[in-house]
């Protein structure tokens, strides 16, 4: 007797959009995308500004020319296929590019009218925090891991204790605001490795909140998370953007959508369109941008 | 339901591929297979036969007496005494090579594998560590007496009764036992540094920490077991280490004090340990205490095997989860072992 044959059957139609009205409101979106319904901030204020910027790992220029301002209030989503260099981007923001050998910049990158690579590079990663792809909690306990950001910061006058009330109430203040406090505040001593791995990624969050970063950059934070983390973690973005610059690197163009108030389309190495998500999304005036964001690629 | 499953299950005999019988490999494929076989049994039965017989003889003259009382001068078995002070001078100069090479080699590997520039000083390091690895310990032995015999040197060791420099005593005989275990502790931290995994890093770069704040505060006790389990191979090391002994510790019968005051006399003062009092009774030695050698083989090979199945716990705990997880795994079997 022959083994059964095991037969795949396809039980849906393949998923086809449909074709995008013309004039298309950002409220109300053609294609069926709903954004959050949210006030613009009322405080907008330039902190970064990257101007003419050429970034290469060794001989290979993997961003070219970006100019692009980074605002307090707002969100800055970076969008584009892989290889476009948007990560590089984000990386370079806060020198951390430098950790790759061969790594060089040209251009200029100021942070408040200060160029950064006159500042001193820790100073800068204090103030320019990253969040990334990963969530990369450190092996110790989930009280540690946000400590670890404030121990022998000059924000918490260089001292290496961990356990002084007001170490305690910050880790407290920073896993609030990353929206986590609720959910481990009953073992603050457990191992961060033995959340999940939304709540890993919100830890990362209150981490990189705890040292007060004037700019946060989040390296596509909810490619690894399931769509509920993702919608928290989205949620958290929106509401951060009062008091942190947020630049967000994504390959998720409705996660885009969601969270971001500007978005730049980068295309190997190039910026190839700016602006508000409204007119990027729903009026690209670049061919590229349209074919990108209609799903002709990437 | 069920039923008409167990109707139509109509499992058809389950065939087995034919396996590659040995006779018809080649002779020369057929003899190899047969060597390797033997070598194996072969490796077994010595292991086996060192445990067996050193158990056998051990028991045998193994008392509890000999734990608590020191070694005396004498040909006659019975009243040559016990082995205290052989372990006692085992557990001294142990703890001080460590006390010496642990944090000594774990700054190393951290240097090594998180800085090291310029990069001909990392590789001079690394050459002078495969070149200490390698050397014979009595060579090792022979120039720490060469360092330490010299006079300024003096003050760390027994002087001779013309006031001549010995270079011998404890403190002396732990600091060159330390050279011999640095290697191993400086191999097992750098390879678990190298497998830490680079995001690691960056998360902590990111908020700002120096590479040596991350060093010290994520790496290093990110990889604890690793470092324990180097520490705990360079103690097997230094405990099973004969030629040291003889040359920088003396091998005397007794530990003895340099000038009479307890803690810092007996520090600077001669003394054993017990693969020094076993080759000293063995049936080679001067002693003539057979009888002794064996209990104190024993007792040697009960602590070093001791030691090696600590090894094995903290090493297979870590690669048995690390297969999934990687350095979360070794975290999580840190915690458990420390429970």
């Amino acid at each position: 007797m022959p083994p059964p044959v095991r037969r795949i059957t396809l039980e849906r139609e393949p998923y086809v959009a449909p074709p995008r009205a013309a004039g298309a409101t950002a409220q109300a979106p053609a294609n069926g995308r709903l954004r959050a319904v949210r006030a613009p901030s009322t405080q907008v204020r330039q902190r970064m500004a990257i101007e003419g910027v050429w970034l290469a790992y060794g001989e290979n220029w993997v961003v070219r020319d970006v100019s692009l301002p980074v605002r307090q209030g707002e969100v800055l989503a970076l969008i584009g296929a892989s290889g476009s260099g948007k990560t590089t981007l984000l990386r370079s923001l806060n020198r951390l590019t430098e950790v790759t050998a061969g790594a060089a910049r040209s251009g200029r990158v100021s942070l408040d009218g200060e160029e950064i690579h006159e500042l001193e590079v820790n100073a800068l990663r204090r103030r320019v925090s990253m969040v990334f792809q990963q969530p990369n909690p450190f092996p110790m306990s989930i009280y540690d891991n946000v400590a670890y950001a404030l121990v022998e910061s000059p924000r918490h006058g260089g001292r290496r204790r961990r356990r002084t009330p007001e170490l305690e109430l910050a880790v407290a203040d920073a896993l609030r605001r990353a929206g986590l406090y609720d959910e481990v505040a009953s073992d603050l001593e457990r191992s961060a490795l033995r959340l999940s791995g939304g709540q890993q990624q919100r830890l990362c969050i209150a981490r990189a909140l705890a040292a007060e970063p004037e700019v946060l950059l989040l390296d596509e934070p909810c490619s690894a998370l399931d769509p509920i983390s993702t919608a928290t973690i989205e949620k958290l973005i929106v509401e951060l953007r009062e008091t942190v610059a947020i630049v967000i690197v994504t390959h998720n163009l409705q996660q885009a959508f969601r969270v971001a108030d500007h978005v730049a389309f980068m295309h190997l190495g190039e910026l190839v369109e700016y602006g508000s998500s409204e007119q990027v999304f729903d009026r690209p005036s670049q061919q590229r941008t349209r074919d990108y964001v209609s799903g002709a690629f990437g | 339901m069920a039923s008409e499953r167990s109707a139509a299950a109509v499992i058809p005999p389950i065939s087995h591929p034919r396996r590659s019988s040995v006779g018809s490999w080649p002779l020369i494929d057929r003899t190899g297979f047969v060597l390797c076989w033997l070598t194996g049994i072969g490796l077994c039965l010595i292991a086996g036969g060192i445990v067996l017989y050193m158990l056998l003889k051990g028991v045998a003259y193994l008392r509890l007496s000999e734990f608590v009382q020191s070694p005396s001068p004498s040909l006659h078995q019975t009243q040559s005494g016990g082995f205290s002070d052989p372990i006692l001078g085992t557990l001294l100069v142990t703890a001080i090579g460590i006390a010496i090479a642990a944090p000594v080699g774990v700054a190393l590997a951290a240097w090594l594998s998180e800085y090291s520039r310029p990069a001909w000083l990392a590789r001079a390091v690394e050459s002078g560590l495969e070149m200490i690895a390698g050397v014979p310990s009595v060579v090792l032995a022979i120039f720490g007496l060469l360092v330490f015999s010299e006079g300024f040197l003096g003050f760390l060791s027994t002087k001779a009764f013309n006031g001549t420099v010995t270079g011998q005593s404890f403190v002396t005989a732990g600091v060159v036992m330390s050279v011999l275990a640095l290697p191993l502790i400086v191999a097992s931290t750098r390879e678990a540094l190298a497998q830490l995994p680079d995001r690691l890093r960056e998360a902590s770069y990111a908020l700002g920490k120096t590479r040596a704040t991350t060093t010290r505060r994520v790496l290093l006790p990110a990889i604890r077991p690793s470092i324990a389990s180097g520490v705990v191979l360079g103690m097997g090391r230094i405990i099973g280490d004969t030629a040291i002994i003889t040359l920088i510790l003396g091998a005397t019968l007794k530990n003895e004090s340099a000038d009479g005051t307890p803690l810092l006399g007996a520090l600077r003062g001669t003394g054993s340990t017990l693969t020094s009092y076993v080759f000293n009774n063995s049936p080679a030695g001067e002693g003539n205490s057979h009888e002794k050698a064996y209990a104190a083989a024993f007792v040697l090979l009960m602590i070093v095997l001791a030691l090696n199945a600590l090894v094995t716990r903290l090493t297979n705990g870590r690669r048995a989860r690390s297969a999934d997880r990687g350095w979360r795994a070794r975290t999580r079997a840190l915690v458990a072992w420390t429970r």
